[in-house]
């Protein structure tokens, strides 16, 4: 075992993981975020993004060894100070985003990652960016419409039904 | 996944030390080797990690040359401007987590029958450079997952020589996000070269028909009348070997249309 440090939605944790423990292993099992979901475990669904140094990444894709000295930010960190839901959550749940919920923290992950390098990004360039999240609820319609939406552009004229 | 011991030293000396081991196996962003690894298809004693060595890592431009690091990201290699065909590749790869994470090296290292990067490296004429020696794109392609590479050798940074032209056009298999056929063009002061990735059971291969058909008119035009033969191209699911050699047609006139 190897004690592994990093920086967790702004707190140092630490913990003793062995080579192969993924990060998100280490993220669900050692500090009990279970917002980060696995669903795959094979790098294809997205469930499991997290942000890495600012860059999303799956985290069931990486050793948790990898992210030593990192700043890693999960879901648990996208609410407001106050506990609110962040701009990008409360668009989820304004537009109807979700349904099951199981790809949401990777859904908003994704979304913040892309609003930050793409802040009025098209529908084109969001359902593009989203290849790598996979949802078998919503037909990705109204979690497109909520991440246009997070980013102050108007959904409602070209999104009506 | 078995378990292994785990280093990621932080120089290239250290790295060469650590992978002298016979059952130490380099890692670069995992998106291939972690996948394999819990299937259990590898049994690695160590895993020495080439994330945290800068001097692998970063791009630079100069004499007409464009220098990779081989740890330097999918996303990295997206953002330069020096070279943008290989930089419309490298963005076209996964998705963008993938991206973030995978990297050049551990791409043609790996050499994928499908995958996107060996047809840039050798449709560009590229270098891979080692600890060790240089290798000629055209020699380091050995097969399916077969490369030039020793054992313990590791590659430090891939040579493209930027070419006046040049595009790659990707037929996407849309659940692997891997190329069902992929075909890298340019043309450059050594001439035309024309790669192919995802079509044949050999890996990625050079289609010289149409590089001497562009050599003389670098048209979508000159390729008309040209075809494959299905003969060793790869039949799955997803396409048999007719359907793949007839795109490997479509997606080479696409990319020299787009390379202009
Ligand atoms: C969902 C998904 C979609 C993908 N889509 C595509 C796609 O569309 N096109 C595409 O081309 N690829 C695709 N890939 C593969 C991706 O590009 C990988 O990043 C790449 O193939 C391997 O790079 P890596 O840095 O992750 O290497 P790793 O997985 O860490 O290593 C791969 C192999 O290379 C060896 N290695 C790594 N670095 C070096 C080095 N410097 N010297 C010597 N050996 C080395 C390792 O020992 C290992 O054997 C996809 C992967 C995933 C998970
Ligand atoms: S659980 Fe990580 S990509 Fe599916
Ligand atoms: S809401 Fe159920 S998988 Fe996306």
């Amino acid at each position: 075992m190897t004690k592994v440090t990093m920086s967790v939605n702004g707190t140092e944790r630490s913990g003793e993981v062995e080579g192969r423990t993924l990060l998100s292993a280490f993220l669900r099992d050692t500090l009990g975020l279970t917002g980060t979901h696995v669903g795959c475990d094979t790098g294809q669904c997205g469930a499991c993004t997290v942000h890495v140094d600012g860059k999303s990444v799956k985290s069931c894709n990486m050793f948790a060894l990898e992210a030593d000295g990192a700043s890693v930010t999960t879901i648990e960190g996208m609410a407001n100070d106050d506990g609110s839901l962040g701009v990008i959550q409360q668009a989820f749940q304004d537009h109807h985003g979700l349904q099951c919920g199981f790809c949401t923290p990777g859904m908003v992950m994704a979304a913040a990652a892309l609003l930050k390098e793409n802040p009025k990004p098209s529908e084109a360039e969001v359902r593009a960016w989203l290849s790598g999240n996979l949802c078998r609820c919503t037909g990705y319609h109204n979690i497109v419409k909520a991440i246009l939406a997070a980013s102050g552009q108007d959904v409602s004229k070209e999104f009506a039904a | 996944m078995y378990a292994f011991e785990f280093e990621r030293p932080r120089t290239l000396d250290e790295a060469v030390a650590a992978l002298a081991d016979d059952d130490a196996q380099a890692l670069a962003g995992g998106q291939t080797l972690i996948p394999t690894l819990r299937q259990r298809l590898a049994m690695p004693g160590k895993l020495v990690s080439l994330t945290a060595i800068d001097a692998l890592r970063g791009l630079s431009a100069s004499g007409g040359v464009l220098t990779i690091g081989a740890a330097t990201t999918h996303a990295e290699v997206a953002q330069q401007t020096d070279y943008p065909a290989l930089a419309k590749l490298a963005g076209g790869i996964g998705d963008p987590h993938v991206r973030n994470r995978g990297t050049i090296g551990g791409s043609i290292a790996n050499n994928d029958p499908s995958a996107c990067y060996p047809a840039g490296v050798l449709g560009s004429g590229a270098t891979v450079v080692t600890n060790r020696r240089e290798i000629a794109a055209d020699d380091y392609f050995t097969g399916l997952f077969e490369t030039a590479l020793d054992e313990g050798e590791i590659i430090t940074a891939v040579n493209f020589p930027i070419p006046d032209k040049a595009a790659y056009a990707k037929f996407d298999q849309p659940a692997s996000r891997f190329a069902l056929v992929g075909v890298f063009v340019s043309k450059g002061k050594d001439g035309v070269r024309v790669a192919v990735t995802g079509a044949s059971e050999g890996g990625v291969f050079r289609w010289a028909e149409a590089e001497a058909a562009l050599a003389s008119d670098f048209s979508a035009g000159a390729l008309e009348g040209l075809s494959v033969d299905p003969e060793g191209m790869i039949g799955d699911i997803h396409g048999g070997p007719d359907y793949r050699a007839h795109l490997i047609g479509v997606m080479t006139r696409r990319a020299v249309a787009a390379a202009g």
